[in-house]
Formats: C-alpha cells, sequence, structure tokens
C-alpha cells in the first residue's frame, strides 16, 4: 500500500482559514473570527493514504474542503502535482478536478434523492465531455467494480441502504479516474459490519488504482486500519504527525494519548485491568483559542510555557512529528537528536523540547 | 447483584404495518433485569433494540403497530398498560435517556425549567425546591457551575454538555430503571469516556437498573454486566459480559466481534466482515435470520432455533442449531481470533472434513 520516498502529490503550506464572525444592522463589521483550520502544513506523498483524525470542531473537516476549493482559504498555498490550487480561477480549476474527488460522510445526503443511480454516478462524465454512450459503459462497469450490480443503474438513492449508498458515492469519485480522493468519514455513519466492508473496497480500489487517500474520520481504531500515515488535529492546528503504527505504540503528543485512551477497548478483561486517565474539559471554542499550546487548559503535563509559547512542530526519529513542549515516549537521546520542522506554524516558538524539558523537570 | 428483576419481558413482539407489509420489528424478545445491573442490548441498524426499549415505556404506539407478550415491572404490565398507568411511571419509575439530546430537549425551553417541570409532574414540590434540586441533578452529573447555567437552552450547550442535561433530567425522579438508547453515540470519544464514568458513579450511588442499547461494542466490554445480542428483531445470544466476549454462542456475534477495527491488536490486513446485509425486516428469511449470510448453514437451520442454554451454564442462551462442540471448533478464525469465515473460505476448509 504504501510508496514512501515517492514525490509530493500535495502540498499544503501555513493554510489558514478563519470563518468571520460578522455583526451590524446596516453595514456588517468583523467582530471575530472563528480559527477553524490555523496554520497547518503537511504533504501527501503519490500513492499514500494519510488519515487525519480529531474530535468535532478540530477543522478536520473544513481542511479536507479547502484542499478540495470548496471553501477559500483566508492564507496559505495549497499545491498538487507542484500547481498552486488555491489561487486558480474556476476555469483552471475544471481540469484539477477531474484528478481529486471527494467522499461525503453522510450517504443520504449526498445523493440527490430525485436522480437515478446512473445519473448520479455519470454525471461527473457528462460534465467533462464524455459522451452518452461511453459514459453508461463506464458507470456499469463502475456499479461492477464498487460491488454493486449493474442492474441497481436505474433504481433511486432511497432504495439502497447506508452501506450501498456509500458505494455509489464511491462510484461517483471514481468516475473520472482521479489521483486524489478526499474521503471525509467515509464510513462512521455505518454500521460496523458494513464499516469493514466499505474499508476493505476502499484497501482494494488503492490498490490496483494507485490512489492517494486523504482519509478524514474521528474513530482512531478505523483510521489504523486504512492509514500509513496519521495527523491529529485539534483546534485547527495539528498535534502530531506520524506512521500510522508508531502512532499507537508510542504517542508523543499528550492529546493524542489522551485520545487513544479514551477509546473502550471490546475487550472486558482489558479493559478491566488497564488504568484509564480520563481526559477532563472540552475543547475551548475556536473563537478565542487559548494562548500558547491550544490543548494547555485540558492537559494533565502542561506547565507554565505550554501557556505562552505555542510549541513548534518538532521532528523526532522515524518521520514522527509532534506540536509539544513535554513530550512523551521519546528517549534523551532522541530528544537530542529532535529538530525543528518547517512545518511548524509561523507564531510557533523556535526552542524544541530539549530546552525546555531540561528547564522544567 | 440482587437476583430479584425489577424488569421481567416475555415473548415480546412488536410489528408494523406498512405499505411493503407487516414489519416484524422486535420477535419473541424474553429479559430479565436486576437492580444495580446493566444490561446492554446490542445489534446494528433495524435489529429492533432500540423498538424494544422504546416499546417498554410505550413509546412505539401508534394505530399501525401491534404487540404481543409482556413486561411485568413490579405489578404493571407495560406492554397493555393504560397511557395514564404509563404517565405515572414514565420519568418517575422508569426513566429514557435518547441518542439524540438535541432533539430531545425542548429548544425554546431553558434547561432547569425542563427538569423542574418532570419533577413537579410527579411530586408535589414548590417551584424554589424543584429548582434546587435541578441544580443539584445537573451538579451530579458533572455540569460546571450548574447555578448559573440553569437558565441557558440547549443550544448554548455543547454535545457532551447537552448529554449530561439529558442524564439529569433521567435520574430527576430516583428511576428505579434507567433506559439508555446509543447515550454516547454521537459523542467524541474523550466526552464518551466522561459520560461513561458518570453511568458508572450513577450505578453505584442509586442501585438503579440500566438498559443500555448501543451498537459499540467497545462501550458494552466497559460498563455492561449482562448482555443480549439482537439480530433482525430476536435476541440471538445472551450471557454474562465475559460469556459474550469470551465464550460467544452465535456465529452472528462471532461476526459481530471479528469484525470490528481495534486498537489494541495487530492489524490485520484485511478487517473481515460479514458478508452480506442484514435481511429486511418486512421479509425475512425463513428458519434462523441469519442463514443466508452465515458459512454454517445445514439442513437444520430452515426451523427457526429457539433461545436456550445449549451448554453448561444456565444463564447463557443462544438461537443457533450449531452443537456446542462445533461451535468451539469453528468460531476461530485463527489461533485466539474469535470471527465468522467467508462463505468460500468456511466450505475450503470444511469440505475434507
Amino acid at each position: 500500500m504504501s510508496t514512501n520516498g515517492n514525490a509530493p502529490l500535495l502540498e499544503v503550506e501555513h493554510l489558514k482559514l478563519y470563518f468571520p464572525i460578522k455583526k451590524g444592522i446596516v453595514f456588517d463589521r468583523e467582530v471575530a473570527r472563528v480559527h477553524a483550520v490555523d496554520d497547518v502544513t503537511f504533504t501527501l506523498r503519490d500513492g499514500e493514504t494519510l488519515g487525519l483524525v480529531g474530535e468535532s470542531g478540530c477543522g478536520k473537516t473544513t481542511l479536507s474542503r479547502t484542499i478540495m476549493r470548496l471553501v477559500d482559504q483566508t492564507d496559505g498555498s495549497i499545491r498538487f502535482r507542484g500547481r498552486d490550487v488555491s489561487r486558480a480561477s474556476r476555469r483552471e480549476l475544471a481540469p484539477l478536478r477531474r484528478e481529486m474527488q471527494m467522499v461525503f460522510q453522510d450517504p443520504y445526503a449526498s445523493l440527490n434523492p430525485r436522480k437515478r443511480v446512473g445519473q448520479i454516478v455519470g454525471m461527473p462524465l457528462r460534465r467533462h465531455g464524455v459522451s452518452p454512450e461511453q459514459a453508461e459503459r463506464r458507470v456499469r462497469e463502475l456499479l461492477d467494480r464498487v460491488g454493486l450490480a449493474r442492474e441497481h443503474v436505474n433504481r433511486f438513492p432511497h432504495e439502497f441502504s447506508g452501506g450501498q449508498r456509500q458505494r455509489i458515492g464511491i462510484a461517483r469519485a471514481l468516475a473520472l479516474d482521479p489521483r486524489l480522493i478526499v474521503l471525509d468519514e467515509p464510513v462512521s455513519a455505518l454500521d460496523v459490519s458494513i464499516q469493514a466492508q466499505i474499508v476493505n473496497l476502499l484497501d482494494d480500489l488503492q490498490d490496483e488504482l494507485g490512489l492517494t487517500y486523504l482519509f478524514v474520520a474521528h474513530d482512531l481504531s478505523v483510521v489504523r486500519h486504512v492509514s500509513d500515515r496519521i495527523a491529529v488535529m485539534y483546534l485547527g492546528k495539528l498535534m502530531e504527525i506520524s506512521p500510522a503504527e508508531e502512532l499507537y505504540t508510542k504517542p508523543i503528543h499528550p492529546y493524542t494519548a489522551a485520545l487513544l485512551e479514551a477509546i473502550p477497548i471490546p475487550d472486558p478483561r482489558r479493559n478491566r485491568a488497564r488504568t484509564r486517565h480520563v481526559v477532563s474539559g472540552e475543547p475551548p471554542n475556536p473563537i478565542d483559542p487559548p494562548s500558547g499550546c491550544v490543548f494547555h487548559p485540558r492537559c494533565p503535563r502542561a506547565t507554565e510555557v505550554c501557556r505562552t509559547v505555542e510549541p513548534p512542530l518538532t521532528q523526532y526519529a522515524g518521520d514522527h512529528l509532534a506540536a509539544c513542549h513535554h513530550p512523551l515516549n521519546v528517549s534523551a537521546d532522541e530528544l537530542e537528536a529532535a529538530r525543528r520542522s518547517d512545518a511548524s506554524p509561523l507564531r510557533a516558538g523556535a526552542e524544541t523540547p530539549r530546552a525546555t524539558v531540561s528547564a522544567t523537570d | 447483584m440482587t437476583t430479584d428483576p425489577v424488569l421481567t419481558v416475555r415473548d415480546l413482539a412488536v410489528s408494523f404495518a406498512t405499505d411493503d407489509g407487516v414489519v416484524q420489528a422486535v420477535d419473541n424478545v424474553s429479559f430479565d433485569v436486576s437492580a444495580g445491573e446493566v444490561l446492554a442490548i446490542v445489534g446494528e441498524s433495524g435489529s429492533g433494540k432500540s423498538v424494544t426499549a422504546m416499546t417498554l415505556l410505550g413509546l412505539t404506539r401508534s394505530p399501525n403497530a401491534r404487540f404481543a407478550g409482556t413486561a411485568h415491572y413490579g405489578a404493571t404490565e407495560l406492554v397493555n398498560a393504560s397511557e395514564e398507568e404509563l404517565r405515572r411511571i414514565r420519568g418517575a419509575e422508569i426513566a429514557m435517556v435518547f441518542q439524540d439530546a438535541m432533539a430531545a430537549l425542548n429548544p425554546v425551553q431553558r434547561i432547569g425549567r425542563q427538569i423542574a417541570e418532570q419533577i413537579q409532574a410527579h411530586e408535589d414540590v414548590s417551584d424554589a425546591e424543584a429548582r434546587d434540586r435541578a441544580v443539584a441533578l445537573l451538579e451530579r452529573v458533572g455540569i460546571p457551575r450548574a447555578r448559573e447555567r440553569i437558565d441557558a437552552y440547549p443550544h448554548e450547550f455543547s454535545g457532551g454538555m447537552r448529554q449530561r442535561v439529558m442524564i439529569a433530567l433521567a435520574l430527576s425522579c430516583d428511576p428505579r430503571i434507567l433506559i439508555a438508547d446509543e447515550p454516547t453515540t454521537a459523542l467524541d470519544v474523550t466526552i464518551q469516556a466522561q459520560i461513561l464514568e458518570r453511568f458508572r458513579e450513577l450505578r453505584e450511588q442509586t442501585n438503579a437498573a440500566l438498559i443500555l442499547v448501543t451498537h459499540d461494542l467497545g462501550v458494552v466490554a466497559d460498563i455492561a454486566d449482562r448482555v443480549a445480542v439482537m439480530y433482525a428483531g430476536r435476541i440471538v445470544e445472551h450471557g454474562t459480559l465475559d460469556e459474550i466476549f469470551y465464550d460467544p454462542r452465535h456465529p452472528y456475534t462471532w461476526g459481530l466481534l471479528g469484525s470490528i477495527a481495534r486498537i489494541d491488536k495487530p492489524r490485520p490486513p484485511r478487517l473481515p466482515t460479514i458478508p452480506g446485509l442484514p435481511p429486511s425486516l418486512a421479509d425475512r428469511p425463513q428458519g434462523c435470520h441469519l442463514r443466508p449470510r452465515c458459512p454454517h448453514e445445514f439442513a437444520e437451520c430452515a426451523k427457526v432455533p429457539p433461545l436456550e442454554a445449549r451448554g453448561t451454564r444456565a444463564g447463557h442462551a443462544d438461537r443457533c442449531w450449531l452443537s456446542p462442540e462445533q461451535k468451539v471448533a469453528l468460531r476461530e478464525v485463527l489461533p485466539g481470533e474469535i470471527g465468522l469465515r467467508a462463505k468460500e473460505h468456511a466450505a475450503a476448509t470444511e469440505a475434507p472434513a
């Protein structure tokens, strides 16, 4: 699945998206901003799957929609195969849209209830000038590919279950042979046994078609099964990016550790045996994010420096990045070798944890 | 745990007449719940778990609905109780926590008023006293600054806080049974962990029975004492928490346990699945409902298997015709791993034997 070392397919640099909050009767004036995505930098390599996880309101969906240009960013840049997408005009975007497709979370809301399956899946083809006969052939092929029957082409979305609808959404995304598919919580509306079917389908499609996925989810257990790397977001910021397995065995950011601890394990004995520290409180309001590290009000390890200095994304051994002044699971040697990553937010401090840890411990 | 059940459900059946025919949502469901006990009813969408729970409070009554069977709560039989009797019991004796707190709370009424209203519907107390009790309840479910926030509207609360308000509302009259329908499904994991922690504390403080309806086996493993697994309207397996997780006897339970994505085990190259889709409740397969999806089906499966103890333990019952020895042999897909095989795989491995 993984093709590490490939050229980056997508480069996101210092991406910001602030939603203005306006007030006023005649003239709107901006009174505040929701910091939905706040200085996020990452790359997506050709053929890999990057999982993007976080709790509701952390900005993961907004980030994925910004990449698709469904909303316009406030600042920063998005490059797809070296071309700047973030400032492209509608006309310039059209050919790029063939290569970047999206599968939405809610298979009930994302399919037009008045259109037949054939029309839904065929729409992207017709938009991009494929002849009706060719489009029809392609639609049947696609239905076959995602595990639906060819006869389903004349049915309406309401005749399908949630899992089948999600297959229709995937077929539509595949229609134009994209390179990148952004999957926004593609299985979270589905039952567990159906989730597994869809995850396996996505896996097969990636192997066969060499797709690159950005897999957005709140469920850390599902993300683990599909991802090569995983990025953890909190309050609009990246907290940690790590090779998939390492995130579970060696989380560096206390927020990631808290997320992992909160997941109930479907094994009663193991569940009874493990000691859990339930993180208290709730994510703060993104209109007025905390100073310094945004996680500090809920963090059990927070100290003075966390309240004042935003931690830089620090690069540890094995391509593992985390933005924390008091990292977990890193040895003294690893700390010594760590360096500030270029992906750090612009406002973040210059010091990697090495200096601050020795000062506080 | 006491042995005297507070609620005894026997042969409960619920069907709805629809344009597509009669939908048998719940079929022959029986269970008991005792004080201080957590019973989890587990199943996927359309398994009848929510209809079962809602029927206990008369919330599924409609001109199209047909009921059979009994649910005894003390001297009251809930399935055929009058609306008046139900009104006395609802909220006071048996309370419910719904999945979607935003939809369950009144959006145009302050939350304190909503809690006080329920208290005053069942008890003769003054406005001031009802309000004080509402504050105390909100504090008990972990809402900070309860006295200030009692006059807030539901939309001013986050999802986790609203779910706490729902729980406070349910607890307002010290119910003996709390029914929670997917109480944490809409919440983030860190908030879910906080809410489950609350349920655990409340159970120790109040000794109320908790019926937890959920699809999440992680939540079940975290909090349940006993588990009933439902499929297509029927309970297919029923046992203690450890029996269900470590000695599951029904192939559907194997499939459910096998198909969960887990963080505590090595990542398998592929997630095991249950092939196919659940049946339509208007057109259920004859005999065992899992038959079309089950790799282990044989001639006997055309008959409906009764829910009965087929092993050595009396409380552990299932609806599967396979012998206990066959079950133990078939449920292991890999050493130590429980799951439902793919049909082709089962055929290939079982044929020589």
